[in-house]
Formats: C-alpha cells, sequence, structure tokens
C-alpha cells in the first residue's frame, strides 16, 4: 500500500465501485472480494492469508483458498487486516447532535415515567455528523436508546449507514429499556439530573419499592393485554378488546421474546433488576454495570449479560482501586458472565469504542476476548449474532479493513463496508480538516 | 461503647484513605536515594529513543542515562527489560485537588488563587499517577473571562500541600472566552439581573477595561517608584490585587493560560494583546485553533486541547480531531490536556491520537504531553524530557505508552516512587480487611429505621471548564 488511505484521500475507495457518503445515495450493494488479507473471523480461528467473498450485502465465502468471483470489485488486502464492524450496545446515536445550547437538536427523552411505545427509530437522524464520524473508525453498529423516565422507550439497532432510519434499522425495536429505580435518586438516570438526598432512610426505601411496583404493575397489565388480544383473535365471538398502543408495545418484552435493557450501575440495583426480571420472566440485560464485578456470580448464576459503560470511568468509591473499572471486564469474562464493552455515550465519543476495549486488555482481560466484547459479544447479547459482530458465511456484510490491530489507537481504517455497500471514509472532521489543513 | 471509642472509631471512619496514605510513606521511606533502572527502552523525547539503556536517579535528578551504568550498592536496581522509560506527562490543564474552581460572580477574578484550596488528600491524584502522570497546570474555571491564578504542581500525594508547589514555574492565570463566560446554559432568572458580559463583544470589552486599568495602575506605581526616591514623603499608590496580576503579565512575568473556542474569539485575544504588548502563553482547548493556525503561530501562542473532544456544545461543533495535527505543523507548540481527573488518567493514548488523525510522528506526539506543556508552564528546564540533570519525573511502563494495551508500572517524582503497581496490589488485601474492620465499628452500622442513610458518594465532585457551581453554604 503505497497510498495513505487516512484523512479523506478517497482515490483509493473508488477503485471499487462509486461508493458516496452524500445524502440521498446510498453506494450499491455489489460484489466484492477482499483478497490476500489476514481475516480476524471472531468466532473462528483467525485466516494469515485469504480472501472474503461479499455478494449483495452479505459474506457469501471466507477462507485461505477462496477463489474471486468474476466481475467481483477487488480489495487488496495485502498487509491488512479484515475484522467484523464494531458494535456500540450502549448509545443515543442519533437521537442527539449538539446535547447542550441547541435542546432542538437533542431527542433522548420523553415527558413522563412511562414511555414504552418511544421509539427510538422514529428520532434516528441518518443525516446526523456522529454517524459518519463514528464509522470511519470502524464502528458500523449502535444501538440506540432513549434515555428518560422509569421506562425510557424501546432502542434501536442500527447500521451506521442509510439515508432514513428504515435503511439503516438492522433491528428497529430491539429491546425495551428501563431505567432501574435508584434508592435515593428519581427515576431518571442517564443525564445528570440533580441527585436528590434522601432525608429519610424508610422514606426512600418506600418511594424505591413504589417506582418497581410502578413498573411491575405495568408490565402485568402487558401481559394481560397480550392475553386478552390473543383469546380474542381466536375466538371473535368475544368482547373486543380496546387497542392500547402504551401496553401494545410491552407485549414482547412482557413475554421474554426480546431483551429487556435495565439501566443499572450499582450492586443494589443490578441485584434488584436481576431478581425482578427473574420474577416477571424477562430476558434481562444490565447496562452500565459499574458494580458488576461485585455480582459476576449471580450475573453467571442467571445468565444475565452485562453492557459495561464505565471501563474508562474514574472509580465509583474513594476507596476501590485505582483499576477497578478498568478490571471490571477481565472480572466478568474470569467469572463466565457474557459481557459487551460500550462508551455509553450520546455520540461524540462512540468512535473511541476501540480504545475502550484495548483498554480493559491492559488490565487483565485477553486480546482476543476484549475483541470479541465489541463484535460477537454485543451482537449475541443483542440477539443479532445470526447476522452480525463475525465474519462468517451467510453474515451481513459490515467489515474494516485496517492497516493492523484493529483495538490499538494508531491503527488507521482502509476500507470500510456496511450491508455490503463500500462506504468512504470521509466524515465531517475530514472535510473541515481538507478546509483548513493547507490555509497558509 | 464509650464516648472515647466512639470518636475514636469515629475517625477511623473515613480513615481508609489516611491508611493508604501512612503505608505510602513507609513505603517511600524504603526507598533509597539511588534507583537504577537497567536495560530498558528509553523514551528521552528530546534526544530519541534508546534502545537497551540504563537510567539512573540520584537525589531527586537523572544522574546519568547509558549502557551498564554503575550505582552504589544500596540503589534500588529495577530490571527495565521489556519495559519503556517515558517522562512524566504533564498535563496543562487540570482542576484535580482542587476544592473549588469558579470565583464566577465577577467578570475579571485575578485576585483569587487556586493555590488557596488545594486539598492534597484527592484520591484522583493518585489515579492519575497511576497514568503516568506527574505535574499538573491547576486552573480556575472558566467562568470569567479573566479568573484566577493557576498553580503548577508535582503530584506528590501523601506529602502536604505545600510541597506540591512546583518550585521555579512561571506564575500564571486563567483566561476565558466564549459560552462559559457568557453563561450561556444559565437560564434567565426572573429578577436577576445578568452578569456583565453577555456576548463576545463584551468579552473583548470586558477584558480591554480590565487591562486600561492595569496600564494605568502599573504608570501610577512605575511614577511613584521613580519619584520615590527623591521625595521621602510621598504616598504610595492603593495596592489593588485585581489590577497587580494584569501587571505582570503586561511586565511578562505572567503566563496567560486562555480557554477559548472558536476561531473569532481566538482572533479577537491575539489582537487584543498585540495591542497591549503582551502574549498568550496558552489558548487552552481552542478547538478551533486549526482555523487560525497560523495566527496563532505568528502571536508566538502554544495551543493546550484535547485529542478528540467535540460535539458537546455549539462551539464545540467544530472541533476536529486533526487540530493538534494542523497547529504542529503550523508551527505552534501544542499540548495535550485533560480538563478531567478521568481522561488525565490516559493522556498517553489522547497523544498516539494525533499520530493515528493527522500523521504527527511518534516524536511529535509524545512531546505534546511532555517537553511542550513543559514549555507551555515554563518549567522546560526541570522536566519533561528525559535528560542527565532534569528532575527525576518518570514512569516505567509495562510495553510502549502508545499502545492502547499497555499500563504503569511504577511512577516516580523527584527520584521517589509514588506509584507502584506492585506495590499497590500487595496493599489491597490489607485494605480490604480494614475495610471490614470498619465496617463493623458501631458508628458505621446500618441506620436504624427511619435515620438517614450514609449514602456512598464522592468526597468532591470532580471538576471541568464547564462545570458551574452554585453557591456554596
Amino acid at each position: 500500500m503505497s497510498v495513505c488511505f487516512v484523512c479523506g484521500q478517497t482515490s483509493r475507495a473508488q477503485q471499487i465501485g462509486s461508493p458516496t457518503t452524500q445524502e440521498g445515495v446510498l453506494p450499491p450493494r455489489g460484489v466484492f472480494a477482499i483478497r490476500n488479507a489476514r481475516i480476524v473471523t471472531v468466532s473462528g480461528p483467525e485466516i494469515a492469508n485469504g480472501t472474503v467473498v461479499i455478494r449483495d450485502g452479505k459474506i457469501e465465502a471466507v477462507g485461505a483458498s477462496v477463489n474471486v468471483p468474476a466481475g467481483a470489485q477487488i480489495i487488496e488486502g495485502r498487509g491488512l487486516s479484515v475484522y467484523p464492524g464494531m458494535i456500540d450496545a450502549g448509545t443515543n446515536m442519533g437521537l442527539v447532535e449538539v446535547p447542550q445550547g441547541a435542546n432542538g437538536t437533542v431527542d433522548l427523552s420523553e415527558v413522563g415515567e412511562f414511555n414504552p411505545n418511544a421509539k427510538a427509530i422514529i428520532a434516528v437522524n441518518p443525516h446526523s455528523a456522529h454517524i459518519a464520524v463514528t464509522r470511519v473508525e470502524g464502528v458500523t453498529n449502535t444501538v440506540t436508546a432513549p434515555t428518560g423516565g422509569l421506562i425510557s422507550g424501546q432502542a434501536a439497532l442500527i447500521n451506521l449507514l442509510g439515508t432514513a432510519p428504515k435503511e439503516m434499522a438492522v433491528v428497529p425495536q430491539a429491546a425495551l429499556v428501563i431505567n432501574y429505580p435508584r434508592v435515593g435518586g428519581g427515576g431518571g438516570g442517564g443525564f445528570g439530573g440533580p441527585q436528590q438526598q434522601p432525608a429519610n432512610l424508610s422514606e426512600t426505601l418506600e418511594a424505591n419499592a413504589r417506582q418497581v411496583e410502578e413498573i411491575r404493575k405495568m408490565l402485568r397489565d402487558a401481559e394481560a393485554y397480550g392475553r386478552s388480544q390473543d383469546a380474542y383473535a381466536k375466538d371473535k365471538s368475544l368482547p373486543r378488546p380496546d387497542r392500547i398502543v402504551v401496553l401494545e408495545s410491552l407485549v414482547p418484552y412482557v413475554r421474554g421474546q426480546q431483551p429487556v435493557i435495565f439501566r443499572a450501575e450499582r450492586e443494589a440495583e443490578i441485584r434488584g433488576a436481576i431478581k425482578f426480571a427473574e420474577e416477571m420472566k424477562l430476558k434481562p440485560v444490565i447496562l452500565g454495570g459499574n458494580d458488576a464485578w461485585k455480582v459476576a456470580s449471580l450475573l453467571k448464576e442467571k445468565s444475565v449479560p452485562v453492557i459495561l459503560t464505565g471501563v474508562l470511568s474514574l472509580p465509583v468509591r474513594e476507596d476501590d482501586a485505582y483499576d477497578t473499572l478498568y478490571e471490571n471486564p477481565a472480572k466478568l469474562q474470569q467469572a463466565g458472565v457474557l459481557f459487551a464493552i460500550s462508551t455509553g455515550d450520546a455520540g461524540p465519543e462512540v468512535r473511541n469504542l476501540a480504545q475502550y476495549a484495548g483498554m480493559a486488555a491492559a488490565y487483565g482481560l485477553s486480546k482476543t476476548e476484549a475483541l470479541k466484547s465489541v463484535t460477537l459479544y454485543p451482537a449475541q447479547i443483542m440477539n443479532v449474532a445470526d447476522r452480525l459482530g463475525s465474519i462468517e458465511v451467510g453474515k451481513m456484510a459490515n467489515l474494516v479493513v485496517t492497516d493492523g490491530d484493529l483495538l490499538e489507537i494508531r491503527t488507521r481504517i482502509r476500507y470500510l463496508l456496511i450491508d455490503g455497500r463500500s462506504v468512504v471514509l470521509s466524515s465531517r472532521h475530514t472535510e473541515l480538516n481538507d478546509a483548513f489543513k493547507n490555509r497558509r | 461503647m464509650n464516648k472515647k471509642l466512639v470518636s475514636v472509631m469515629a475517625g477511623l471512619r473515613g480513615s481508609l484513605l489516611l491508611l493508604t496514605v501512612l503505608m505510602g510513606s513507609v513505603v517511600q521511606a524504603q526507598q533509597t536515594q539511588e534507583t537504577l533502572i537497567r536495560n530498558a527502552t528509553v523514551i528521552t523525547v528530546t534526544r530519541g529513543t534508546l534502545e537497551n539503556t540504563d537510567v539512573l536517579l540520584r537525589n531527586g535528578k537523572i544522574a546519568a542515562i547509558g549502557k551498564n551504568l554503575n550505582a552504589s550498592s544500596s540503589a534500588r536496581v529495577i530490571d527495565g527489560t521489556g519495559k519503556y522509560v517515558m517522562p512524566g506527562i504533564i498535563d496543562c490543564h487540570s482542576h484535580s485537588m482542587l476544592d473549588t474552581i469558579n470565583e464566577g460572580t465577577l467578570a475579571v477574578t485575578s485576585m483569587v488563587r487556586t493555590a488557596d484550596v488545594m486539598n492534597p488528600t484527592d484520591v484522583d491524584l493518585y489515579r492519575e499517577l497511576a497514568g503516568g502522570v506527574t505535574t499538573l497546570n491547576l486552573l480556575h474555571g472558566s467562568a470569567n473571562p479573566i479568573g484566577g491564578l493557576n498553580t503548577v504542581v508535582k503530584i506528590k500525594y501523601g506529602r502536604p500541600a505545600s510541597e506540591f508547589l512546583f518550585p521555579g514555574a512561571m506564575p500564571g492565570i486563567k483566561f476565558a472566552l466564549g459560552e462559559n463566560v457568557k453563561r450561556s446554559s444559565t437560564p434567565n432568572q426572573p429578577g436577576v439581573t445578568r452578569r456583565y458580559p453577555n456576548t463576545r463583544m463584551g468579552v473583548e470589552e470586558t477584558i480591554r477595561d480590565a487591562f486600561v486599568r492595569a496600564r494605568d495602575y502599573k504608570r501610577a506605581w512605575d511614577e511613584y517608584r521613580a519619584a520615590a526616591g527623591k521625595d521621602k514623603n510621598l504616598l504610595p499608590p492603593r495596592r489593588d490585587l485585581q489590577l497587580e496580576p494584569l501587571v505582570e503579565i503586561l511586565e511578562g512575568k505572567r503566563y496567560v493560560h486562555a480557554h477559548c473556542y472558536i476561531a473569532s474569539e481566538i482572533l479577537m485575544l491575539i489582537n487584543l494583546a498585540d495591542e497591549f504588548g503582551f502574549k498568550i502563553k496558552t489558548f487552552q482547548h481552542v478547538l478551533e485553533g486549526y482555523k487560525v493556525a497560523k495566527e496563532i503561530a505568528a502571536h508566538g501562542a502554544g495551543a493546550s486541547i484535547f485529542a478528540d473532544s467535540w460535539g458537546y456544545k455549539i462551539e464545540a461543533y467544530d472541533a476536529i480531531p486533526y487540530n493538534a495535527a494542523i497547529m504542529t505543523r503550523a508551527g505552534v507548540v501544542v499540548s495535550m490536556n485533560s480538563d478531567s481527573d478521568e481522561r488525565a488518567r490516559r493522556l498517553n493514548i489522547e497523544a498516539a491520537k494525533a499520530m493515528h488523525w493527522g500523521d504527527l510522528t511518534e516524536e511529535q506526539a509524545m512531546r505534546l504531553i511532555t517537553i511542550n506543556p513543559a514549555i507551555q508552564l515554563g518549567i522546560q528546564e526541570r522536566v519533561g524530557s528525559i535528560e542527565v540533570g532534569k528532575d527525576a519525573d518518570i514512569a516505567i511502563w509495562n510495553g510502549h505508552p502508545f499502545s492502547v494495551y499497555s499500563r504503569v508500572d511504577t511512577t516516580f517524582v523527584d527520584g521517589v516512587v509514588f506509584f507502584d503497581r506492585q506495590q499497590d496490589l500487595a496493599r489491597r488485601a490489607d485494605l480490604a480487611k480494614e475495610r471490614a474492620l470498619l465496617e463493623q465499628a458501631d458508628p458505621n452500622k446500618p441506620p436504624v429505621r427511619g435515620q438517614s442513610p450514609e449514602t456512598p458518594r464522592r468526597r468532591r465532585p470532580t471538576h471541568n471548564d464547564d462545570t458551574i457551581e452554585e453557591e456554596q453554604p
């Protein structure tokens, strides 16, 4: 490779079709072959020198001795590595452009405590600058979640490419998001409302129990609603139950068909969420999980996965070891807990996902596990491991071609494919760089 | 339990940290005055990277760098095989260990000093040492066009605040421009008059007015000093604690560290400083510095920036991670700072990002967190590179500091170990035991029903420039 392929220089990519990120025009799917590359499949053994064939959005073939089909656009991979695109399962990508000083660009949090029918996929802005800025660093997918109240709404799992939410959606309604009530906190969670200091312990605990009870009641109502709708579907002679959109949206979640994400950081909330989910027969996922290392054996016992968002945060307690949160992933891994690493960010920081995983590998996690924690594991947690998270035949062609270890800071992305479309490595940032770098 | 014992236990209650400190001192007392690091890769920053090289630390200084160095028999010898030695990282924008950072009631608060609110037991200092950081520029917040005075410290965690002060560092002051100064995020309150200024026009006018006054004040003193020799009965001008630091700026004795974001306000301050004949030592954050890099270079100012933070407010929307590279190539002395106790722990990674975005060389990137911030603080003769005679402020890393997989083994300040991972790991069992013991003590038992719980929380909030503090009770 003699051509530097960062900083928005697009000549190389243009050899492989006419990809564009211009709004309104999706780059075409086609037949691509990445050849002579090191292939890090993640799910299987690494292929030192092989070929990946992509057709119509999917991975058609992977291997050391795969033939390049006639007419395929060739990506010469000598000296390069192919990875599955990274997935950040804990973001608000596309729901907020500028959080401070531009409220009109903020679509994070609905009014009220119970908004299960608020759907992130409705408000995701495909033209947000954050999306291209993020994908050119190798993050091809995010879970995008609303934040407010006790039941925040439904998160979407999206490709970071598309000219409309529909084109981006991998799973438009991927998970229900619940802020598990904090002892001594409001409902809220998420973005820094003032923490009320409890005046009285018993009152505080009662308030907390009341909030849990309110969530329970709503989920029970949804169960009953689902049963009545089913009964009516079978027997039209029954009185037709009213449609209630709020409860209707909860039905797949209370039936355990779809994951329920509980935001919970502290030990008490994590334990509370696990217990609550078991009682309600939900399919829980913990999001946040700063204290997850303290609850690792229970998480393992109940098979509850965790999306860790605080790996780079300051330790919570003054007497916590300095590396408590850096080590959190390693401790979960040792305990056999399924976990993913996330930036937990609204947008700007999501591009640094690789760094979050890499630093966990400086503190006890193996490099292989670190890579899985931002590829295959989030795919498994979000029930999309049949489509995303590794390089396997039949999976969606979300691929990143790098000049080195994907998690290392100095590594550059050379090619990017999302949904089998070759994406130009430009963004608002490369454009501003190009506009000013030669100003004299 | 009798009263006395209760009070003893209550005293113990907040003392986990104290124990850490005490044990830390014991550790330090055991350190010899001499340490020899053998056979490491030494990133000198100013003299290249040296393979298989020894570094000798003696009496707080770097005594020798070379092959097969000899040390006295009492010297501690560290096998540096496979390890990397780099200068202690210098964070040119920190609010660590400050109990408060914004005296925001006036537009000009050059009379207040961060040195008066330093808390040497802030545990984040230790966490920063564990990221290889040894020196901090403690800045006032950004609530006003002219803020308070800064303090440059070495992180001597466990020692009294007075021992943190960096000897010979240039005095400095915080200026600030833009949204924080305008208080853009503070809503209008009925019946409450907004503090002037409210626009970037008013910010310029506020700073101009202050320097007009400072120039007059300086003239009054100059005239008095010239005449006082002849007329002993002459009365000196009244001292003005607000204007004194500004006179020092005019005389080139105090560095200006100016928080700013957008191109127009950067140019405004350059023009204003040129007009009054003083220099801006660093533009802080300076997210749109890349748009006016040549003007910053021409003024001779440095830039102390984030690697890649952007989009968190309107004035940060045009920030790009190529900022370091563009300004470096324009001839600006650039440093990478944290403005965050959290981020301060991984400034090595922030510097490496300048290689990822913008193609700086490894040496250029390494300078961003070592010699360049040292230059910006006037301490480049003491720290910022590994050279014989410089202070023994260094860190030993278990891999290349620019690798995401690396971490710090040991951090020295003035030749003394202030962080050591093995010692930290060895202490943990004792700390856990002590914690358990304290939790069983009467004063720490869970409160009875109806009483207020002791919710675990940080002793103090961490600050960044956007922290707008409410009035303290």
